[in-house]
């Protein structure tokens, strides 16, 4: 911040506060405070509540007396953005240490290899479920990714008129299909064929690939609309006949945007609970096939076992902690890899 | 698309616009003297439209083989629209359409029975912003029109292709060296360049330049130019410039597009040697556009 007011009749206030006045100020107001609700008994949410207004009317004071009215608004707008990011990060912080804390207790080698087969109580692991979780979703990836794709392509790049119009609405309606939605949607397409009560891992990779399919389609036209005119028109001028650039040309250039998005679509549908809990059913032994009967998987797995308990209950808590554990690194795994293919293959689009 | 074996006694051939007022003719080449192997271009009548909006109205020309034609003009009065129109990019963008003839040694190439992708490989394109691959090295790159076809070829060949044409291209000494690399590390100047490669590795019979050093600074510039004079042994050169000097240096044919007022189609007024046009065109509006009295 260069702060030498020259000339007086442009601005008011010729004064400039020390550097990283906010974050002072933000300190001795957390600390007085922090004093001040000890003395009175006031529980920490209080705290850190009237340490955000005071560090805020502090702040605006303080430079509106030294550096007047218009870095003054500057500064009581940046301490306000910054304390309603904070705000928006307490919800991620208190679960990830939640979760840590409470799973790391049975996060060892038996949970990550054994299965539940004749558990009775203590013991046990989360193999079968995240063998189950790791092939339903890898199921539904493989169908929903040519189909969303595929959809992205004639939408960007052949589509017109109504059938676009059309594409484009049902997309977004598909969007907002709640999950038990699409689970009963799955479950009551295989009651067709093999009566109720039929429970096959491949069901639930129906269910999260209706949901899959929109994410898909939504993240791939995204960027297939940003690769440049231009490269389609170099293209073009060579004498490559269309389809071959899409080919060759336009899906290269979006590629690592495009995985990237399947990255995301995966990780938001890998811990569906809902459709898999009457699609895939829950099972305590290691099942493979997914169209061979009743399948595990981690979140009905963490629902199972948090929900159903049995004596001693710890046990079962314990597991259920654990797998939501597992669930949260494979999420994370899934979106650092995103990144990383996104920062290593992505080739920067120039307009 | 066959070569037809047409006449190459080149008549006087008339440029004439829609208004018919004014019409300019264009001497031929000296004849057998030039290693005239590429094709030529006619076009008759060619009525350019977006939609229902006539953008240029009237165009009967003969770009000569071997030859720089340069278009120049004010903007917005069709010159880029035409030259599209001359390989069938102009009907890429929706509801875009032509009426009239265009004659590549005499094949129609807007006849029913006509490939544009087929077209598009005897003309080729170079782009106001250079455009090269972003996924693709500087060998890809050059390679890229082949490849893309599909055409098969061993390695040696290949290479052989690549090199040529970037000697071709004046770039081959700055890149010989990081031809692997990513075409994107390259300087516009030298993208262009690049993509002048690309254009004429595949051996096209005409190369159409957009304002092809209009994104450039002078020395870049001057680099095009210097190459544009070479590649017309090879091909048929047809550029869009708003650069006065550049028609006069680069081409050997100047054609004048203008439009009467905002909203009228674009028409070319007047072709003629490029000498001609800057010393003593035939009409006064050229005389004032060449001279800088417009507007």
């Amino acid at each position: 911040m260069a702060g030498s007011a020259v000339s007086m009749p442009l601005g008011e206030g010729a004064g400039i506060l020390p550097p990283r006045a906010n974050l002072l100020v933000a300190a001795v107001a957390a600390a007085t405070c922090g004093a001040l609700s000890v003395a009175l008994g006031l529980s920490p949410f209080v705290w850190v509540l009237i340490t955000g207004v005071v560090s805020l009317a502090a702040v605006a004071t303080w430079s509106l007396v030294v550096e007047g009215r218009r870095r003054a608004l500057d500064r009581a707008m940046t301490v306000l953005v910054v304390e309603v990011f904070v705000l928006a990060m307490v919800p991620l912080a208190s679960l990830v240490y939640t979760v840590v804390a409470e799973g790391l207790a049975r996060f060892d080698a038996e949970f990550l290899t054994g299965s539940m087969r004749g558990v009775l109580a203590d013991g046990g692991g989360a193999f079968h479920a995240a063998m189950g979780t790791f092939i339903i979703t890898g199921v539904a990836t493989v169908g929903a990714v040519p189909v969303g794709v595929l959809a992205a392509i004639y939408l960007t790049e052949y589509g017109k008129g109504r059938l676009k119009r059309a594409i484009t609405f049902f997309v977004d309606v598909m969007t907002g299909i709640p999950s038990i939605v699409a689970g009963l949607f799955a479950f009551a397409l295989f009651a067709i064929f093999f009566g109720p009560g039929i429970r096959l891992g491949v069901m639930g990779s129906v269910a999260l690939m209706v949901l899959m399919v929109p994410i898909v389609i939504r993240a791939t036209e995204e960027m297939l609309r940003v690769v440049p005119d231009s490269l389609r028109e170099a293209s073009y001028a060579l004498g490559v006949p269309k389809w071959l650039t899409i080919v060759r040309v336009v899906l290269p250039t979006a590629l690592a945007g495009i995985v990237t998005g399947v990255m995301l679509a995966i990780a938001r549908v890998i811990g569906e609970t809902a459709p898999l809990l009457i699609t895939t059913g829950s099972i305590d032994s290691t099942n493979l096939n997914p169209f061979d009967g009743r399948m595990a998987n981690l979140p009905v797995f963490v629902y199972q076992e948090y929900k159903f308990p049995g004596v001693p209950p710890e046990a079962y808590i314990e597991r259920a902690w654990a797998g939501a554990l597992l669930l949260i690194l494979t999420v994370l795994t899934l979106f650092l890899a995103a990144r990383l293919i996104a920062k290593r293959y992505g080739v920067e689009i120039r307009r | 698309m066959t070569r037809t074996t047409t006449q190459k006694e080149n008549p006087m051939v008339d440029a004439q616009t829609g208004t018919a007022d004014h019409v300019a003719t264009i001497p031929g080449p000296e004849a057998s003297a030039v290693e005239a192997d590429a094709k030529r271009i006619d076009t008759e009548n060619l009525d350019i439209y977006y939609g229902d909006f006539l953008a240029v109205k009237g165009v009967t020309v003969s770009i000569h083989p071997n030859k720089v034609t340069a278009l120049i003009g004010s903007s917005g009065c069709g010159k880029s629209t035409f030259l599209r129109s001359l390989n069938r990019m102009h009907e890429l963008n929706a509801g875009a359409r032509v009426e009239g003839r265009v004659l590549l040694d005499g094949t129609d190439i807007y006849s029913r029975s006509v490939d544009p992708v087929a077209v598009r490989r005897q003309i080729g394109m170079v782009f106001q912003q250079p455009n090269p691959f972003p996924t693709m090295s500087i060998y890809e790159n050059t390679a890229a029109g082949l490849r893309l076809n599909r055409r098969k070829m061993r390695k040696s060949e290949m290479d052989a292709v690549v090199e040529r044409s970037l000697r071709g291209a004046h770039l081959w000494d700055e890149v010989k060296d990081r031809l692997d690399k990513p075409a994107g590390g390259l300087s516009g100047g030298q993208q262009q360049r690049l993509c002048i490669a690309r254009a004429t590795a595949i051996e096209p019979e005409v190369l159409l330049m957009d304002e092809p050093c209009s994104a450039l600074d002078p020395i870049a510039t001057l680099a095009i130019e210097d190459l544009i004079n070479e590649l017309k042994k090879r091909f048929t050169i047809v550029i869009v410039t708003h650069n006065m000097q550049q028609a006069a240096r680069a081409s050997d044919y100047t054609g004048f597009f203008n439009i009467e007022r905002s909203g009228d189609p674009g028409q070319l007024v007047e072709i003629d040697e490029t000498e001609k046009i800057f010393s003593n065109p035939g009409l006064k509006e050229t005389e004032d556009y060449v001279s800088g009295r417009f507007g």
